[in-house]
């Protein structure tokens, strides 16, 4: 045989020696898990423990890989294709999305204790040392000189819940007035200093380009930036009043029965409900509901009132429609 | 087969393959340009014309179209004026880092415009170098329409340069210098002999300007602030109609940025046909 035959030969010979060994070696399960944008940091520590958890029962080495982002924009990627096994979202709405459209089981509520939502939050405020404006609940929020900071409630699942918890306040506060509560609404939106498309553009408008008095996220979100840019910048105010923000979880039956990883959906979910991991998420500043845990972490979480959207709004469908849809309340509102 | 080839062309052409050439031409346009908006089409027919006026005619989102032309225009016009200069200093002029700044030109075309975004918010909000400096002054540039204008004009001044840039480096020096020789001024020189051979160029390239800053999203969203009625811009809209699962809606205010778009380039392409047959002649 000729040089170049030989060569040719050999190359195509470790070519399949490589693909041959190389799928032998991918013999390891993997698992896609879909979740919202500010929870890398959370699964990037829960992820390990559950391989290692996963591990000692079985013995199966698995692989694990987040897909993060918007959660509508994470729930409209699985619509068209993504091949996602389970997804961890924050909002409800986005989790109906895909059971309307048969990839979520349509009773994916009752899947799991809680509502299918291993932990929950609320909305909360971060303020600038000393609370110079004297912000202590909602309706400070509608003075004159208050700037505030919060992501767009048409473009963040994050947003909506701020304006919902400030809507469900006014209504409590005004006794159901609609005249009084539409008056705050109006002079609360006013007060909005910009509007940024997601939760963590919010925080780097209120951080990095330091504008408005106080920001309003999730006070998981909250208490993570405070830990983060300084404990003795911000401070951390819990109003006594506010909305309960479930974080849904659910398996994606279509997609993890198409990947083999059904048992491995499963369990993973099944897992965040254990007692080291529902510690796990009290230390990222998420209430839980493991009674012991609540116990040990009871400083960390001020007492409030938790409102929820179903009692207040009907359902979220219906809010969705009122407040948020094209044309809807939220539209209204902000009309000129 | 030449004259096989005249029947199909009408004219003997040297060059072979103009078969095969147009065939893989059109076979990629529709690939990358006509699938996409037959998509685009395909998400309007869902709409009836009644709905579609209402989506492309609700309030909002007007106010949104009044920011973004609004911007734009400025945006290029500012880039017209210092665009044709850009050009005119590298054409003309030699001078120790002629190269660097030529190639800085192409930074917005390869800047990935989140970046730019990001960028152009933290230099110019209050805390930042520019935004320190011009908010004592009074002005506020982020979070303003100005912030906006200013994000469209540097992802859309490559687009002026590059285009003026060629027309000039054909425009001999001599033909000023003659003009100079003749008796006039500066400013004559300039009206009368130079910007009639390179107008053609600045339009389209101001043309391509504006339209390329109609459809900006990433670089404007950072800097803009996305009040409502003020500084909400068109892309905005179709971002939150997207969020909605609003595929149609979303799909009906993007068909007006593409029909806005594409009636102003076509007005450019057919005007500038003409000037050029005007001022070549006829055989332009």
């Amino acid at each position: 045989m000729t040089l170049p035959t030989i060569f040719r030969r050999s190359l195509i010979a470790i070519a399949m020696g490589v693909t041959v060994s190389g799928t032998a070696a991918a013999q390891e399960r993997e698992m896609l898990n879909s979740s919202y944008d500010i929870a890398r940091e959370l699964f990037a520590a829960i992820n390990p423990e559950f391989q290692a958890w996963w591990q000692e029962e079985h013995g199966e080495e698995i692989a694990i890989s987040q897909s993060h982002g918007g959660s509508s924009a994470q729930a409209r990627a699985i619509l068209q294709g993504l091949r996602a096994d389970v997804v961890t979202f924050n909002q409800v709405t986005d989790v109906q999305v895909l059971a309307d459209a048969g990839l979520v089981a349509e009773d994916w509520q009752d899947a799991f204790e809680n509502n299918a939502s291993p932990y929950y939050s609320t909305t909360a405020f971060l303020v600038r040392k000393g609370n110079p404006k004297g912000i202590e609940s909602w309706d400070d929020l509608a003075n004159e000189d208050v700037d505030i900071v919060f992501p767009n409630p048409k473009t963040s699942g994050n947003g909506r819940y701020t304006y919902l918890a400030a809507w469900g306040f006014a209504e409590n506060e005004f006794d159901g007035d609609e005249e009084q509560i539409e008056e705050f609404m109006r002079t609360f939106l006013v007060n909005v200093a910009v509007f940024d498309t997601g939760g963590r553009g919010a925080t780097t408008s209120f951080i990095e380009r330091e504008i408005g008095d106080v920001l309003i996220s999730f006070e998981s979100e909250v208490n993570n930036i405070r830990s983060e840019y300084g404990s003795d910048d911000y401070e951390v105010i819990v109003p006594p009043v506010s909305i309960l923000a479930e974080f849904p979880v659910a398996v994606v039956g279509e997609n993890a029965e198409r990947n083999g990883n059904t048992d491995l959906a499963q369990s993973y979910l099944e897992y965040l409900y254990t007692e080291e991991m529902q510690r796990l998420l009290a230390g990222f500043n998420y209430r839980v509901h493991n009674e012991a845990v609540v116990e040990e972490f009871a400083d960390q979480f001020p007492e409030t009132e938790l409102l929820e959207v179903n009692d207040v709004f009907g359902s979220w469908d219906e809010a969705m429609e009122t407040h948020f849809g094209s044309g809807g309340l939220l539209d209204q509102l902000q009309r000129r | 087969m030449s004259q096989l080839t005249s029947w199909r062309t009408g004219s003997t052409r040297v060059l072979p393959g103009f078969g095969l050439s147009m065939g893989i031409s059109v076979l990629f346009i529709s690939l990358i340009l006509l699938l996409p908006m037959t998509g685009l089409f395909g998400q309007l027919a869902e709409l009836s014309l009644a709905e579609y006026f209402a989506i492309i005619t609700e309030g909002r989102v007007v106010a949104s179209y009044m920011v973004t032309i609004g911007a734009a225009a400025v945006a290029a016009v500012v880039n017209a004026i210092f665009g044709l200069l850009l050009a005119w200093v590298l054409v003309r002029y030699e001078f120790p880092g002629k190269r660097l700044l030529d190639a800085l030109m192409d930074l917005p075309f390869a800047l990935p415009t989140a970046v730019a975004g990001i960028t152009l918010a933290t230099l110019y909000a209050g805390s930042g170098w520019m935004g320190g400096l011009l908010e004592p002054l009074g002005f506020q540039v982020a979070y303003t329409w100005v912030g906006i204008a200013l994000a469209m004009a540097f992802t859309s001044i490559p687009f002026v340069v590059r285009t003026v840039q060629p027309v000039l480096e054909d425009l001999p020096a001599e033909v000023d210098e003659a003009a100079m020789s003749l008796g006039a001024t500066d400013g004559v020189a300039f009206r009368r002999v130079i910007l009639p051979h390179i107008w053609p160029a600045l339009v389209t390239g101001t043309g391509l300007a504006f339209v390329r800053s109609l459809g900006e999203f990433g670089a404007i969203i950072f800097i803009a602030g996305n009040m409502p009625y003020e500084t909400e811009i068109t892309a905005l809209m179709i971002f939150v109609k997207l969020q909605e699962y609003d595929y149609a809606g979303a799909s009906a205010i993007a068909s007006v940025v593409l029909f806005v778009s594409l009636t102003l380039l076509l007005a450019i392409n057919i005007w500038q046909g003409r000037f050029v047959r005007r001022l070549h002649g006829g055989k332009g």
